[in-house]
């Protein structure tokens, strides 16, 4: 089964044709970051109106690449939510008029699945259970797949996700966007021993996150430094950020695997493609005798390659979408909440 | 030869099937802004009554702009994959030379005005010309953004007849009307956007071999994004500054 999936959530525009969920046959994306550079961030509007002029490029690069015509399709996919509301109606719009003109179903697919599926383009062996971290921009998720249609969320963040931390405390120490690569490029060189942010693990037993009052911990620490004039090296700060923020992740991941016995673990989101996580996550998977599994770089950020992938189990369990299909931009991750999955076990 | 005309500019959403001698169809709701969610089921239910397919359309048009940034990008984004999927040419549209077709047969200087927001409205005055056999708008001030005032000095000054149109009327109708003193608004069914007028002036335009491809068609939003006007007045300021 071939599909054709459109992914426009923030500043990529994005087409790929996926067979099977596990097969790369087309992926193109025309990534935004240069033109939003120049504001120090994505820019909403500037965003949807280079994805309406884009889209239809890619979408025939895409058929390019596959060697493939329309008519060898048989579904089209395109991310529903979440993600900036401009930018996704201009993917939902274009998808939904594809699949009525071509007479294919059409497939709404969740990002959030969609950054988990990735690693099913990476690893044709990889299938659930497992339990995956997911880390990007707007989120970080504790998830245990218990199938491909049933997730268990155990643990969510409370005020930002990882990735906004890292795009904040960039901006603060003045490197350009994208933030998150370039804290975590300085801290390769820097000290992270340097200043000792604290880690916020919240309750024992807790798999929730919160990256804000460390957020707020640097931006004070530099203030202070600042009027107290002391110097500090802005490597050594990003790489004692990452530290922290690194520090709460593997911790928590591994306390989740133990809790509930889990071995194979995904790493899915932006976030993955950081080296410092990769690292420290490989470092806890000999520790503890996981098959750990993150997708190659170009699978980490947004991509439409994974809204393909993910496609294919939504069609595979009669999660198809109607003509009315609106974008979603606060979308959740779908799954049973912590406390469900543990009544039900009792 | 048939054209299926969307427009979803504004908060009116609307569709149309237009041949070179009648309108087969058309749908127009002017409710909420819930294009995305309506614009295709509706176009899906007026194609199914009127007995074609979206493969009978022979060219795909849109209203592409001014009007709801959002709203242009959806009756874009739609009409790009349906002439991309089907591979047929396209066809843009003015929103307000569309507005204006609607009242093409008067004689009274023709004035569409939409909301822009910050006290502004997107504004065009046409003419209709009546030497042909059949009524065709003659542009004679270009599109732009006008300042309700500025607009309504420009309207007394012409001391003409004029006729006003648009969801402008909603906010600004009464100080236009007031200000003017020649000016009359189009009444209520008249002064909202109608795909079938849109396709009227697509039609023109395919007769004049003014279609272009899904990659081509673009949209004239007249305003940049708040971010880049925020960014030119911040160099300007700098480099007055230099100076």
């Amino acid at each position: 089964m071939k599909i054709l999936s459109i992914e426009s959530s923030c500043d990529e525009t994005a087409a790929a044709i996926i067979e099977d969920g596990r097969c790369i046959l087309a992926n193109q994306v025309y990534t935004q970051i240069a033109i939003h550079r120049k504001y120090g961030g994505v820019v909403p509007e500037i965003a949807s109106r280079n994805h309406v002029m884009k889209m239809p490029y890619v979408v025939q690069d895409a058929l390019d690449e596959a060697q493939l015509t329309f008519d060898d399709l048989d579904a089209i996919a395109v991310t529903k939510g979440p993600g900036l509301v401009g930018a996704l109606l201009v993917g939902v719009s274009e998808a939904k008029a594809l699949a009525y003109a071509l007479d294919k179903p059409l497939i709404g697919v969740n990002h959030i699945e969609g950054h988990i599926a990735a690693n099913y383009l990476a690893f044709p062996e990889l299938e659930p259970p497992f339990l995956a971290l997911i880390v990007s921009g707007g989120h970080t998720n504790l998830v245990i797949v218990k199938d491909y249609g049933t997730n268990i969320i155990l643990g969510r963040t409370r005020d930002d996700a990882a990735g906004e931390a890292f795009d904040k405390v960039a901006r603060v120490l003045g490197y350009p966007y994208p933030g998150g690569p370039a804290i975590d490029q300085a801290a390769q060189i820097g000290d992270a021993q340097a200043i000792d942010f604290p880690r916020v693990m919240l309750e024992k037993d807790s798999y929730d996150f919160s990256f804000s009052g460390l957020k707020s911990a640097v931006l004070n620490e530099l203030n202070h430094r600042k009027m107290k004039n002391i110097p500090y090296k802005k490597e050594d700060v990003a790489a004692s950020f990452q530290a922290a923020v690194l520090d709460v992740l593997t911790e928590k991941t591994i306390r989740c695997a133990e809790a509930y016995g889990m071995k194979k673990i995904v790493i899915a989101g932006g976030v993955s493609a950081n080296k410092g996580l990769r690292t420290r996550m490989d470092v806890a998977a000999k520790q503890h005798n996981w098959a750990l599994y993150y997708p190659p770089l170009s699978l980490c950020t947004d991509n439409a390659a994974m809204i393909g992938a993910r496609a294919y189990y939504d069609f595979k369990l009669g999660r198809t979408s109607s003509w009315d299909l609106n974008a979603v931009p606060g979308l959740e991750l779908p799954g049973l909440d912590r406390n469900a999955e543990l009544n039900l076990n009792k | 030869m048939k054209l299926l005309m969307i427009d979803t500019s504004t908060i009116v959403a609307t569709a149309a099937v237009l041949d070179v001698d009648r309108l087969i169809a058309e749908t127009i709701v002017n409710y909420k802004k819930k294009h995305s969610e309506k614009m295709l089921p509706s176009i899906d239910h007026m194609l199914q009554d009127s007995g074609l397919g979206l493969k009978d359309i022979d060219v795909f048009g849109v209203v592409n702009g001014p009007g709801s940034f959002t709203g242009l990008r959806i009756g874009m984004a739609t009409a790009k994959g349906f002439a991309q999927a089907l591979n047929k040419p396209m066809v843009t549209v003015s929103t307000l030379e569309a507005l204006a077709a609607n009242v093409c047969a008067s004689d009274s200087t023709i004035c569409p005005i939409i909301d822009a927001q910050r006290g502004q409205v997107y504004v065009a005055l046409y003419q209709s010309d009546g030497e042909s056999a059949e009524p065709s708008l003659k542009i004679t001030m270009a599109e732009g953004v006008y300042d309700v005032d500025t607009l309504s000095r420009k309207l007394k000054d012409l001391n003409q007849p004029v006729m006003l149109l648009g969801d402008g009327l909603k906010k600004y109708g009464k100080q236009l009307l007031e200000a003017v003193p020649n000016a009359c608004a189009a009444p209520a069914f008249l002064a909202m956007n109608r795909a079938s007028s849109a396709a009227y002036v697509g039609l023109k335009k395919i007769q004049q071999g003014k279609t272009v491809s899904c990659f081509q068609a673009d949209l004239n939003y007249l305003r940049k994004s708040s971010a880049e006007e925020q960014r030119e007045k911040k160099l300007s300021r700098e480099a007055q500054h230099h100076e």
